[in-house]
């Protein structure tokens, strides 16, 4: 029985194996392989340009790997067909970088959009769930704003809203804190930690914001755009007093000299 | 996902066991998939100073048992809550859902407004956009004054792809769409004439028909769909990107960097394509006199070009001169007052071509009324 608590006995919900990936002529990253277990805080860490965000698109199925295999809880993300594997995709979350909101719609009508797609809620139920999804992000009463009128912070909470609509497994974020303040890019760290916790929720994190890495990071891999594929595994703050490489202290130190 | 098969029910039962305090009891499963809020009927219940929500055997829960809470809770703002029995992840939510935020700055849907005040905010705005549009075209002016001087700041290359863009690019649809009205034009005055066995007359109607009016016409309908369409959505998503205030935090008018190019390419290359509009559509109409009506090609464009003075073409061409630059200045006007939002770059887009195509047909209308007159 799935439990929406933190479990002990860690299963793995995202194994990836030997990917290799690219575009075009220009190779990546190879030799990628890593599993996260449920309930984790998994950061994806790296210097910019050396990959994360590519990585990130390969795992949430965007785009396809040359090679390798990315398994959701033992299932072959490429190896189903496409009707699966959008089923498979209705059980993680994404928020984007840039929030990615649609412009066009209230943000009520945003996070409403899966709902509205994949299950049968009546519609006064889906009001219901979508404020209420609004609220625990801290935007009560916005469902009517539109994305243009909110500020940078806000926009990144109403996305963090849509990417939990469905209660997922999985929430990816795709650098959630890059462009805030240091208060506002705590308050989220915090939010997405506090949610992700409560419902037992394993979080994939894309980023290089030290503070988010040491504050909510609990596994992570490095990697390095040089070598092209991972150079450091495990919780951040243990890498930085066991690691020997010093690609990895160095970015863990903001660069200081060792 | 592996999903254990016949979860049980959620159930949600309420009792009023004493008066004012409601006992909320939770069974089963509460789960998004079920796609259904389960609710208790409990209206009765009324002036409750205290809810108590008990586990009684909840199986395995997510959002869902937060919004059958959230739901027994409306209207009871007042009550004391007593969370205590419930999975401590519930409670977290419970408190991040409830708690006061601290900015309220929720700006108010326009569907909320009175019929009076969206009228009166559409008066403005459209009075707004007037006087933008004034200062738009003001500053262009001053532009083209930098430009005469030899001071504007744009780049040699922007001007020849833009006049790459709007003229060589747009050779094939207007080739397409002249010829079809200069067949249409023979057509239709093939029928009327035919009765009176004037048919080479037909050979006048298209020839004076293009050059005074359709060349023009169809160019410049053209280049509004195709040019000022494409200038209101680039400088759009320049705007999107920042590009505009980085360009003018650089000390660079974009009236000159951006509008410039695309406005000069344009005003240069419509009176060139107007002149080709006008020769294919008389080719179009020599196709069907020639083919249609049996009159000697030689005999054809003798008549077609009898009465055509180069005052007619003239016409047409200061015509379509007109058109280019008011495609281009309202595509560019639009493009640079888009909001920043991708919706926002589709409207102006659209808007573009409409108003591009109404004011060609209203400074058609007034070139007409003047030519008629200066004869």
């Amino acid at each position: 029985m799935e439990q929406a608590h933190p479990q002990k006995g860690k299963e793995t919900v995202i194994r990836v194996e030997n990917l290799e990936m690219g575009y075009g002529d220009t190779l990546v990253l190879r030799d990628v392989s890593f599993e996260i277990p449920k309930g984790e805080v998994f950061v994806i860490m790296g210097r910019s340009g050396c990959g994360k965000s590519t990585l990130l698109k390969h795992v949430i199925g965007l785009y396809r790997p040359r090679s390798g295999r990315i398994l959701y809880r033992g299932t072959d993300v490429w190896g189903v067909s496409e009707e699966e594997r959008r089923t498979l995709m209705q059980q993680i979350g994404v928020s984007y970088q840039q929030g990615a909101l649609l412009s066009s719609q209230t943000l009520a009508e945003n996070v409403a959009i899966p709902l509205r797609e994949y299950t049968a809620f009546s519609r006064e139920e889906i009001r219901e769930i979508t404020e209420m999804k609004l609220a625990l992000v801290g935007l009560r009463g916005m469902g009517e704003a539109m994305p243009s009128e909110l500020s940078g912070g806000m926009r990144k909470r109403a996305a963090l809203a849509r990417a939990m609509a469905m209660d997922p497994d999985v929430l990816f974020f795709d650098e959630p804190t890059a462009g805030l303040d240091p208060v506002t890019a705590a308050r989220l760290d915090e939010l997405i930690l506090e949610v992700s916790q409560a419902l037992g929720t394993t979080v994939v994190m894309v980023t290089h914001e030290l503070d988010s890495i040491f504050g909510v990071g609990t596994d992570s891999i490095f990697l390095d755009g040089e070598t092209k594929t991972i150079r450091g595994r495990g919780r951040p703050s243990r890498l930085l007093e066991d690691t020997e490489d010093p690609a990895v202290r160095r970015f863990l130190t903001r660069g200081e000299r060792i | 996902m592996v999903r254990v098969m016949a979860e049980p029910h959620p159930e949600v039962n309420c009792l009023e066991r004493d008066p004012g305090v409601l006992e909320v009891d939770l069974s089963g499963t509460f789960r998004m998939t079920d796609g259904n809020v389960p609710m208790c009927e409990d209206g009765a219940v009324g002036g409750v100073r205290k809810i108590i929500f008990r586990d009684r055997g909840i199986q395995s829960w997510d959002t869902v048992l937060l919004a059958v809470l959230l739901r027994i809770l409306r209207g009871r703002e007042g009550a004391q809550v007593d969370l205590t029995e419930l999975p401590e992840g519930v409670r977290t939510l419970h408190r991040l859902a409830t708690r006061e935020v601290g900015r309220k700055d929720v700006s108010v849907a326009p569907s909320t407004l009175g019929f009076p005040t969206r009228v009166g905010i559409r008066v403005l705005s459209l009075v707004e956009g007037v006087r933008d549009f004034v200062g738009f075209t003001g500053a262009w002016v001053v532009s083209v004054g930098r430009l005469i001087r030899g001071r504007a700041r744009f780049r040699r290359e922007d001007v020849w792809e833009q006049v790459r863009r709007c003229g060589p690019d747009a050779l094939g649809i207007v080739t397409l769409v002249s010829l079809l009205v200069g067949a249409i034009l023979a057509f239709v005055g093939a029928v009327q004439l035919r009765m009176f066995g004037a048919e080479i007359f037909v050979a006048d109607l298209v020839g004076l028909g293009m050059v005074m009016e359709m060349g023009a016409l169809m160019t410049g309908v053209i280049l509004a769909g195709r040019s000022g369409a494409a200038f209101a959505a680039q400088l759009g998503t320049m705007r999107v990107n920042e590009e505009v205030d980085a360009l003018q935090t650089m000390g660079i008018p974009p009236s000159d960097y951006l509008v410039m190019p695309r406005m000069v390419a344009l005003s240069c290359m419509t009176p060139l394509l107007v002149m080709y509009a006008n020769a294919a559509g008389i080719v179009g109409g020599s196709l069907v006199g020639v083919f249609l009506l049996e009159v000697p090609p030689r005999v054809y464009f003798d008549q077609t070009f009898s009465l055509m003075t180069p005052w007619h073409v003239w016409q047409g061409v200061i015509k379509g001169t007109s058109f280019g630059i008011w495609v281009a200045l309202a595509g560019c006007f639009l493009g640079m007052r888009s909001g920043r939002s991708a919706s926002a770059v589709g409207r102006a887009a659209t808007s573009a071509v409409v108003s591009g195509i109404v004011g060609i047909v209203v400074i058609d209308a007034m070139w007409t009324w003047l030519f008629m007159v200066m004869e």
